[in-house]
């Protein structure tokens, strides 16, 4: 029943069940606060966002009653709450004055300042002056991790960090201690906080007490140029705000996309900003007696456009990466096309995805948002933890609302929900499918039934029969379910894969890459290069890793932050990344240079710039051109990928992602990420900390 | 009521009345906090054992009390669990037995460490031998002398609280209300309290713990519970009928 309020002179129709504060909200009023985050359980312990409630003797802490909770008038009339009397006024006075007693006002060095909540509620309800002669308190700074810096004098114990740790990452680690005056937030022992997502805590900190430890003392926020776009670490494509100043990356913040990210991004999403500066390819090279030696664009072209004339067309290829771009795949794949090949392989893992058995054969079907609904997931040979750690929060959160059964082939890992275990390999997949296994029941009565596939399990030799198994499981669970519920999930690691299939990226032939003598790397480092054998090796991209190493020309290309292009998430989700800084050096926009290739090589594509290719990608692949929307891609694909087959091994499924902090060009070049995987591998053999 | 300042900035209140003329921090820094000192910092001990394991006869305790508790809500135990491993270590609670306790309980060790530090009852670093006495401070003892109270511990036991005498068999602290207002005031030491004390009353419940010979807990001006001091005051016919 709807539930009519006056809230500050103007009558209200709210919905039941909220809380005040939201349906302050509602009316348009902002309330200040510190504690309360609507992503968070209720603390009500800041005070700060007292209102008046006419009848009631004190002021109330609006995030912590519902307005079910308000006793009705005597006579019927809705409830008048007042947000801006002189006693709410008063109120948040005395709350902030005592909040400013032992915080120690020094903005001046504080990196949040410019951005704090304290600050700018100081503004509106702090006071001229301090009755507090006494000391303040002063709180040791601990060491939770190397991203995260404390200053925990400053701390106003709002316990955001606490809630967030323990209820969205799920990694109770962080408390806190002692009580009132002495009360301190802290790890067990200052043992660094081991979560993929624990940066997060920075943002939620209302005040400077958790900052950035990796870009401390960088920059102000206000001498920052803030660039709306996209991450490209996994396939969720997390909604990300970069802050540059100059042409440098200083910052890497999450922006909130209900449907994605909520407003969360994994440690790598964020912090590997300063993999942008290093390892950078900044003008083309040339291998000259074995030696890589800078050349000129001019020079670098015209040597890979002749070798890809002089070469047979069918021996000719190339290989894209997992952080490419749809626009360069679009273009690379048109000039191989116009050079007389098909060999082109965005699935640098083998993947046994085939785009032409249809869309959702390959796509997160129920998507992301779709996984609140659900109530039983099955996880093949995934670890979406580290695959997808956004997306794994997602379901944790599924998880904690009740009525959610989890059961997992594969590794045995430590998700942050409980899962029940059901094998290690394909024999397991096997029973399932046949109904032998427990699990298949859960699944038949399931309203909202999951099955994930990870990308390791897709990527094995016998991927073709696990897909099909897992295809036939899904369609089996979602018979009959009513809203034409599409339960088969790819989870893809690789942000350019989706994009990839889409365009069909992908060879028609096995046994691709040993058999070329001139291939083309559009960023593709996540590959055996020994098999390459002696191949002419071109690689375009924007890190000195495995690709370049191997390389014979090597062509600068730009980061995800550098350049504008077209991503589509493991659900399908086309969205597009902004150009936030410039390319370092002499490196330039990815589509450019194989637009620049084509010329050279006397094939010159038709289209001199980005909205002109984009409109020509959109004619051969109509799915990249609906930006920011999931369309559902039937159930076709699935029942396709079910029809195929294919035979079952019986070797136990393995991660597609061994080491979360290094999975692409970008993180390896990152000190931050080098530091936290080292980290994390001294934990996992018990080297430092208690549990050991 | 905002008023305008000449330079036409209107001023509130706060900023000229409320607060009075600012002062600056010239107390000297021994004073400033207080009695605040007296409350320390309750952190865990730097010596710590290296393990902790409950006895045979407090893991079988420990086992019945968890069952005491519905499935998934075995994390309820944590304070008489907690209890049980600081009386079974001489009072005080180890690093390795929250370990301990929090994984009997499947719980995470910041929870069982957060609880440990919250609670005045549980002690992390030793204690007296024969007594650890806890003077109550809060205002219904404040105001019947608990002050002289504190001042007998710092003479005969430390000047600081949660140190040992020089022989350890005494420490001492303040905590706050234990709810024995009505014999106020008052020490806890284990689980007894003594009530209605004087300075030399707290002296000869000192001493009978020193001689090992405790005094009986309870009122030490020997009234009944919290009886009126002195006999009653109404219904005295139905008070010598009992008797």
């Amino acid at each position: 029943m709807p539930k009519q309020l006056i809230i500050d002179g103007k009558p209200i129709e709210v919905e039941d069940g909220i809380t005040l504060i939201q349906a302050c909200e509602q009316a348009g009023v902002e309330i200040p606060r510190f504690c309360y985050h609507e992503r968070l359980s209720i603390a009500g312990n800041c005070r700060m966002c007292l209102v008046e409630v006419a009848g009631m003797p004190k002021p109330v802490a609006s995030c912590a009653m519902g307005v079910n909770d308000l006793p009705p008038n005597k006579d019927g009339s809705p409830k008048v709450i007042s947000t801006r009397s002189p006693m709410v006024k008063k109120a948040r006075e005395g709350v902030m004055e005592f909040l400013l007693i032992n915080h120690p006002l020094d903005c001046p060095i504080c990196d949040q300042g410019g951005e704090c909540d304290l600050q700018d509620q100081a503004m509106a309800y702090g006071v001229g002056g301090s009755r507090y002669a006494e000391n303040k308190r002063a709180v040791d700074e601990k060491y939770l991790g190397p991203l995260i810096k404390t200053f925990m004098t400053r701390c106003i114990q709002c316990t955001r960090c606490v809630r967030y740790m323990t209820e969205v990452a799920g990694v109770e680690e962080l408390g806190a201690i002692g009580r009132g005056e002495d009360m301190e937030i802290t790890t067990y022992l200052e043992r660094g906080m081991m979560s993929e997502m624990s940066a997060n805590v920075v943002d939620l900190c209302p005040v400077g007490a958790l900052t950035h430890r990796p870009w401390a003392f960088a920059a102000r926020p206000w001498e920052l140029r803030k660039t709306e776009s996209i991450d490209v670490m996994d396939a969720v494509g997390s909604a990300i705000r970069v802050d540059t100043r100059g042409r440098e990356v200083v910052r890497i913040l999450p922006r909130n996309n209900d449907a994605v990210n909520e407003e969360w991004i994994s440690d790598k999403t964020r912090h590997v900003a300063d993999g942008l500066r290093t390892q950078r390819l900044d003008r083309p090279y040339i291998r000259k007696n074995g030696r890589l030696e800078p050349a000129g664009w001019d020079e670098a072209l015209s040597l890979v456009a002749a070798k890809l004339k002089s070469a047979r067309p069918e021996r000719i290829g190339a290989i894209a990466g997992d952080l490419a771009g749809a626009e360069e795949m679009f273009a690379l794949k048109d000039l191989l096309a116009r050079l007389g090949s098909k060999n082109v392989e965005c699935r640098q893992d083998g993947a046994k995805l085939d785009p032409k058995l249809g869309r959702a054969g390959y796509l997160f079907n129920s998507t992301i948002e779709g996984i609140e609904q659900a109530d039983a997931i099955l996880l093949i040979g995934a670890n979406p933890r580290l695959e997808a750690a956004v997306l794994n929060a997602r379901i944790r959160k599924r998880w904690r609302q009740g009525g959610l059964t989890v059961g997992l082939i594969g590794e045995k890992v430590a998700l942050t929900y409980a899962y029940e275990y059901l094998g290690a390999g394909p024999q397991t997949l096997k029973e399932v499918l046949d109904g032998k296994q427990s699990f298949a029941g859960v699944l038949r009565d399931a309203k909202r039934p999951m099955v994930i596939v990870g990308a390791g399990a897709a990527a094995r030799a016998d991927g073709a029969g696990v897909l099909a198994a897992a295809a036939k499981i899904a369609l089996l669970a979602c018979e009959g379910k009513e809203g034409g519920w599409n339960g088969f999930n790819i989870l893809h690691t690789a942000a350019s894969r989706a994009a990839g299939l889409d365009l069909g990226f992908v060879a028609e032939r096995e046994g691709l890459f040993g058999d070329l003598d001139v291939v083309y790397l559009l960023g593709a480092d996540e590959l055996d290069m020994t098999k390459l054998g002696k191949a002419f090796v071109a690689y375009q991209g924007s890190h000195g890793d495995a690709g370049a190493h191997r390389a014979d020309v090597i062509l600068p290309g730009a980061a995800y932050t550098e350049k504008s292009a077209t991503y589509v998430s493991t659900e399908g989700r086309a969205q597009v990344t902004s150009k936030a800084a410039f390319a370092p050096g002499d490196a330039k926009d990815d589509w450019a240079i194989v637009r620049a290739l084509s010329a050279h090589a006397g094939q010159t594509l038709p289209y001199d710039s980005l909205p002109a290719l984009r409109a020509a990608m959109y004619k051969v692949a109509p799915a990249l051109a609906r930006l920011d929307a999931v369309e559902p891609a039937g159930i076709k694909g699935v029942e396709a990928l079910a029809a195929r087959g294919g035979a079952l091994g019986t070797e136990a499924f393995g991660p597609a992602v061994r080491d979360f902090y290094l999975t692409n060009p970008v993180a390896r070049a990152s000190a931050v990420m080098a530091e936290l995987s080292a980290l994390k591998k001294s934990y996992d053999q018990g080297t430092t900390g208690t549990h050991g | 009521m905002p008023r305008s300042s000449a330079s036409g900035i209107v001023l509130r209140d706060r900023d000229n009345l409320a607060l009075g003329p600012y002062k600056g921090a010239a107390t000297p820094v021994s004073q400033r906090r207080g009695k605040h000192n007296l409350m320390a910092v309750r952190r865990l001990d730097p010596n710590q054992p290296a393990s902790f394991a409950f006895t045979p006869e407090n893991a079988a305790w420990a086992k019945e009390t968890i069952a005491k508790y519905p499935p998934g809500k075995q994390a309820s135990a944590v304070i008489p669990l907690l209890w049980r491993a600081q009386e079974q270590n001489g009072g005080w609670l180890t690093e390795p037995a929250l370990r301990v306790v929090a994984d009997m309980l499947g719980m995470a060790y910041i929870r069982v460490y957060e609880i440990a530090t919250f609670y005045t009852m549980f002690q992390l670093s030793p204690v007296g031998k024969k007594a650890h006495v806890q003077v109550c401070g809060t205002t219904p003892c404040m105001l019947r002398g608990a002050e002289a109270l504190v001042e007998v511990c710092k003479r005969r036991i430390h000047p600081e609280p949660h140190h040992l005498s020089k022989d350890g068999d005494f420490s001492w602290e303040e905590v706050e209300c234990m709810g024995t207002c009505a014999n106020a005031p008052m020490v806890q030491v284990w689980k007894d309290t003594y009530e209605d004390l004087t300075p030399e009353l707290l002296e000869k419940v000192l001493d009978g713990f020193a001689s090992g010979k405790p005094v009986k807990p309870g009122s030490q001006t020997g009234r009944q519970a919290s009886c009126p001091a002195g006999g009653p005051t109404t219904l005295k016919e139905f008070a010598k009928a009992g008797k």
